[in-house]
């Protein structure tokens, strides 16, 4: 009967309860909507870091990612890569050679970031083959293909078939350079990464530098599921041991996961400043509410209302307003974030600047579940804060003094 | 049978500039079945008076025992309890929860006292079918008159089984027609349920129908009469 009550007496002003419920209802319509964007913004921008730049694992030699030694290589990466394949949840494993060059077009030079790789298998485990603008993924040139940047191209001006001269340090330290020649642009959206990042074949940069032909520098792996990401890169630890490092995305790119925790927090303290604000208008409707029913109040008490039930009855009212205006905008929020989760939202007209940090133009939010959960309990929290001194001003009634009053 | 004994009951209020004594020193009984008029001019203390019986005023000083209890002996929160399962109340308005019907109001105080729900509906019908509105059990307050609100109020002071009921000017805000049928349901009551009644009133006509009436002035008992009446 004391929710009931209280239910019900969010409906005797009406107009006032519905503009908190209204107000309730946006902030959180916000708030959702936020953080599904930004959830998406985040885990989209993940997704194409992993399958463009990244992949899931990677191993290497312990020392091989500080200081890029061209001669602290895996010796046997053929033998490792077949044991590596087979561990269950394993869809794809890529050998690279990478190594630091120098590229030069007719017209200027640039430092470079080599990857020699097994155009098979680099399929398998990123998908540049998909983010080729120009020319074919390693089709139609027959010695020393090259797979550049736009920007690469750009900063080069160089096109499709031209000529471009890699000059490396080979296996005994002696500079060599060969010529290749562009067979396909590619475009990731990251304009850092474009700008300095380089395919050729295994074999022809093997051959260049002299490097052991059953050897790479990085060991490149692709999973089916994130959520195997600690299962698997613990078999793969026990296959590659002791001497190798196995590193998983996160610990290869740590910016990347703390993008999605400082993503999550800021959410929450969004939605904290969000539901702050609405605090005091609800705790002004309950006092509004506790002092317009002084007489009823007291009469309640007078005929044997407990303190901890008027107390009760007050909390409930107000959680009931908050909890209302919450769930209809947790309800209209998800609704529209399911909405663009398979319907991306489009900010082309603003894209230029987020494709230089390497973000898409097109977002598909993403709707964190959780999240829903602890909105819907942070709402609550401010309805029985919102209500404690209205409440405890509820109890300071005095039956006697309440009713005496005309 | 004295169903309430008060012994030298006094209430002084502290105001900033003076002293009140609003009650000064009554002592009187009360019997089982009374139907008692407690009457005397504005600011009589007739207020005070009813208040302090009921468990919501505290005496300065004296006592009243309620079925052999002392009941301001009692902590506050026990006192609550003690009204709900002893005193009904009818006041002279804002009686019933406005958001609950006719006979929601009525089957509250039960649950309050965690009487059981078979109980409860059964209770309820019975009651408000005596005090003669119980085809409007489903009515809000709201949409009642001022008479049948004030019968649900009585029909809400029976639902308890309390040893007695407190009305404090129960028929001020009503017209005479309500006035007198409120009266005579109450006398009804009263006979019924074998109820003890115990009203404040200025009207002539609530005092023509009490068979004891007790005349307060300045906060003392000027008489203290007994008729016999049908
Ligand atoms: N809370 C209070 N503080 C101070 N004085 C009070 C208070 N309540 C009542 N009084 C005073 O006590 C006296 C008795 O008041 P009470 O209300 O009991 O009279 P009453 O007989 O019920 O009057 P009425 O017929 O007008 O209802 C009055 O002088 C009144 O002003
Ligand atoms: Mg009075």
């Amino acid at each position: 009967m004391l929710l009931s009550i209280s239910w019900r007496n969010i409906w005797r002003n009406k107009v006032r309860s519905l503009v908190i419920i209204f107000s309730v209802a946006l902030g959180i319509f916000a708030g959702v909507i936020a953080t599904a964007f930004f959830k998406g913004l985040a885990d989209q921008r993940i997704q194409k870091v992993i399958s463009t730049e990244l992949s899931y694992l990677q191993i290497h030699k312990p020392k091989f990612l500080e200081t890029n030694d061209f001669t602290d290589y895996i010796l046997n990466a053929d033998g490792l890569k077949e044991k590596v394949s087979k561990i269950p949840g394993v869809t794809g494993v890529s050998e690279r050679i990478v190594i630091q060059s120098m590229a030069a077009s007719a017209e200027t030079a640039t430092g470079v970031l080599i990857s020699g790789v097994k155009p098979e298998d680099e399929i398998s485990v990123t998908s540049i083959n998909n983010k080729i603008i120009d020319g074919e993924y390693f089709k139609g040139i027959k010695r020393n293909p090259v797979l550049i940047g736009k920007k690469l191209a750009e900063k080069l001006n160089v096109k499709l078939r031209s000529k471009i001269v890699i000059t490396v340090q080979d296996i005994n330290n002696n500079i060599t350079s060969g010529a290749f020649r562009v067979v396909g642009i590619y475009s990731t959206d990251n304009n850092i990464f474009d700008g300095s990042n380089i395919f050729v074949r295994y074999s022809d940069i093997q051959k260049l530098t002299n490097f052991p032909s059953t050897a790479a520098h990085e060991i490149a792996i692709n999973i089916d599921n994130n959520d195997k990401l600690p299962i698997i890169s613990q078999k793969i630890k026990e296959v590659a041991g002791a001497d190798l490092s196995v590193k998983n995305w996160k610990e290869l790119r740590p910016e990347m996961n703390y993008l999605t925790e400082a993503m999550d927090m800021y959410m929450y303290i969004f939605i904290i400043i969000i539901l702050l604000a609405l605090l005091f208008g609800i705790i002004n409707t309950m006092l509004m509410v506790v002092m317009e029913r002084t007489k009823e109040i007291g009469m309640l008490m007078a005929i044997g209302m407990g303190k901890i039930k008027i107390f009760s009855m007050v909390v409930l009212e107000s959680i009931l307003l908050s909890l209302t205006g919450g769930i209809v905008g947790i309800f209209i929020g998800g609704l529209a974030a399911n909405y663009w989760e398979t319907t991306p939202i489009d900010l082309s007209m603003w894209a230029e600047g987020y494709q230089q940090l390497g973000y898409d133009a097109y977002v598909y939010t993403q709707l964190d579940y959780i999240m829903l959960v602890n909105i819907t309990i942070l709402v609550i929290i401010t309805g029985v804060i919102a209500s404690i001194y209205p409440a405890y001003k509820a109890l300071k009634n005095d039956p006697a003094d309440a009713l005496r009053i005309e | 049978m004295n169903v309430i004994e008060i012994k030298d009951l006094t209430k002084i209020y502290n105001t900033s500039e003076v002293k009140v004594k609003a009650v000064n020193g009554i002592s009187i009984d009360f019997k089982e079945g009374e139907f008692t008029a407690v009457v005397g001019p504005s600011g009589s203390g007739k207020t005070t008076f009813l208040n302090m019986l009921g468990g919501l005023d505290k005496p300065t000083s004296g006592d009243v025992i309620i079925g052999g209890q002392n009941i301001w002996q009692l902590n506050s929160r026990k006192i609550i309890d003690f009204r709900m399962n002893n005193i009904g109340f009818v006041f002279q308005s804002y009686n019933l929860i406005p958001v609950l019907t006719a006979g929601e109001n009525v089957e509250f105080i039960m649950q309050l006292q965690g009487k059981p729900k078979k109980e409860r509906e059964k209770r309820t019908r019975e009651l408000l079918e005596a005090v003669g509105i119980g085809d409007r059990i489903k009515s809000r307050p709201s949409k009642l008159s001022g008479g049948q609100q004030q019968r649900v109020a009585v029909a809400r002071a029976l639902a308890s089984r309390p040893k007695f009921i407190l009305a404090d000017e129960p028929t001020a805000n009503l017209d005479s027609s309500s006035t007198s049928s409120l009266l005579e349901l109450m006398s009804q009551m009263n006979k019924k349920y074998n109820t003890t009644f115990i009203f404040a009133t200025h009207d002539q006509r609530v005092m023509d129908k009490a068979r004891r009436i007790i005349t307060i002035e300045d906060g003392k008992i000027l008489s203290d009469e007994h008729f016999d009446r049908k």
